[in-house]
């Protein structure tokens, strides 16, 4: 199943408005806590893969969107749709790409 | 001479009015509380809620779990980024830290107190290290598989006869390690026990160890008094026709879910506690409860269960009147509720509240708040009598 709709989508999205500051600093913690619960702070890895900048560096905006908002199935990464807007999940990723938001 | 003894009562009451001062601090009423974001640790009392000073420059305590040696003077904090530190706590000192693997989960102190097992997920396996100086005693890859992989380690516990036991998560195994020489332990495997074992806890009597499962249902069993009977697993078909929710953290079964003949453990991808008859190992009852259980722990005298949750649920904590295992409270302490821990007989528990900046205490007669203390983003409380439980 490729993920085109994602893909048109996304690139709608990163264009859209970003999140509000307060919302941003939600996302941010929900980041640091929720995810690095898996993940790691800084997201270096633990039982969820490291989302460092290198370690994203070879995957797609539309397949990190995807794993986001449906999980993985055979992992333990959970679907976040039902927390995270599309714009949201987009704002995310590149915050991670960056790493500007330690 | 003489000016000498004339002066040596003035420098006896000097001596005195020194001591006077230092205050003693008596281990047993200690604990650490973990902050997860700055990497420090509170150490606190226990008996007179305070916290008495802060050690920093811990790593990444992402994810952290402390155990406490015999004499209950250290503490010894495991951290994510593989960070194994020694904490005076009568000094407020880092004795010794190591940076012993890439990323770590947890660890173990020995039956004799004199070993410290580190369970790691990468490089994947089990490091042994002297629990005076922190010198590496030995290194066990968790190795698994045809093409030698390495799994990451999970629920690594100590248990009686010198021993430690820990699971493979993506190996499926689980190994039994024997440690009575610690530079050349000796494992016992058991494979193909379950998918996935996420977390595992010893009973308190050192007679069973459980890992749970998140890759199919129920729990890996073994009988540490009869390891050659092999693992078995337990609770396989419970819920297997109930739709699934998602889990927005793993559980844990870390501390005291043992109850009398009943077993406490939670439900993976249920919003449920299962009760599992210890005499048979059957399902006796599924408790709805308000999320994804995370951390479902006994008071000491098992007649209560305190229960968090995963996210979304976190601001909720509930407590499981084990008489007829009832929930008889919903408690919404604050925002991200991590962990939980009781004083040794279970009059009070602490809450780490880690989106309020604050540590909690109940009264868990009237389940009612007694005090709070400030906490930057706590996560995981631990009280020095855990220097004297077996698997803790």
């Amino acid at each position: 199943m490729r993920p085109v709709w994602l893909l048109a989508l996304v690139s709608a999205a990163v264009l859209a408005e970003q999140p509000t500051p307060q919302r941003q600093q939600e996302l941010i913690d929900l980041l640091k806590h929720d995810c690095g619960s898996c993940h790691g702070l800084p997201p270096k890895g633990g039982l969820g893969p490291s989302l460092m900048p290198e370690a994203l560096a070879n995957k797609t905006d539309a397949f990190l969107l995807e794993v986001i908002q449906k999980g993985k199935a055979g992992s333990a990464m959970p679907p976040w749709q039902q927390f995270l807007s599309l714009e949201e999940t987009a704002w995310l990723v590149q915050q991670l790409r960056q790493e500007g938001w330690k | 001479m003489k000016s000498l003894i004339s002066v040596l009562p003035l420098v006896f009451s000097l001596l005195l009015s020194a001591c006077g001062q230092m205050e003693l601090r008596a281990t047993g009423d200690l604990g650490v509380v973990i902050e997860r974001e700055a990497g420090s640790a509170q150490i606190v009392n226990t008996s007179k809620p305070a916290m008495l000073s802060r050690i920093e420059g811990l790593g990444d305590l992402s994810h952290a779990s402390v155990v406490f040696s015999r004499d209950q003077r250290y503490a010894y904090v495991f951290g994510r980024d593989g960070g194994l530190t020694k904490i005076d706590l009568l000094r407020d000192e880092i004795v010794k830290r190591v940076v012993q693997a890439g990323n770590s989960i947890g660890g173990a102190i020995s039956q004799d107190g004199k070993i410290i097992a580190v369970s790691n997920y990468t490089p994947g396996g089990v490091k042994l290290f002297d629990a005076d100086t922190l010198e590496q005693l030995a290194e066990i890859p968790a190795v698994y598989g045809e093409d030698n992989q390495l799994s990451k380690v999970v629920g690594l516990v100590d248990a009686p006869g010198q021993r430690f036991v820990c699971s493979l998560f993506e190996g499926n195994e689980i190994w039994l390690i024997d440690a009575k020489n610690p530079r050349q332990p000796q494992v016992q495997k058991f494979q193909s026990i379950g998918k996935q074992p996420y977390d595992a806890l010893l009973t308190p009597d050192g007679h069973y160890y459980l890992a749970g499962l998140f890759g199919e249902k129920g729990l890996a069993l073994l009988d540490l008094w009869q390891p050659e009977l092999g693992v078995k697993h337990i609770l396989q078909d419970y819920g297997k026709d109930d739709e699934q929710t998602p889990v927005y953290k793993m559980p844990h079964l870390e501390g005291w879910t043992v109850a009398g003949d009943w077993l406490l453990v939670p439900a993976v991808g249920r919003h449920e506690v299962l009760v599992i008859d210890k005499r048979d190992w059957s399902l006796a009852k599924r408790i709805p409860v308000a999320g994804q259980p995370v951390f479902v722990m006994s008071r000491p005298d098992g007649r209560q269960v305190w229960v968090n949750f995963a996210f979304p649920d976190n601001q909720n904590v509930q407590v499981i009147d084990v008489k007829d295992f009832s929930v008889v409270k919903t408690l919404q302490p604050g925002k991200a509720v991590m962990h939980m821990e009781f004083t040794p007989r279970g009059e009070a528990v602490w809450l780490a509240v880690r989106d309020e900046d604050r540590v909690m205490l109940y009264d868990t007669e009237t389940l009612s708040e007694t005090a709070r203390l400030p906490a930057q983003k706590p996560s995981g409380i631990f009280f020095s009598n855990r220097a004297n439980q077996l698997g803790l």
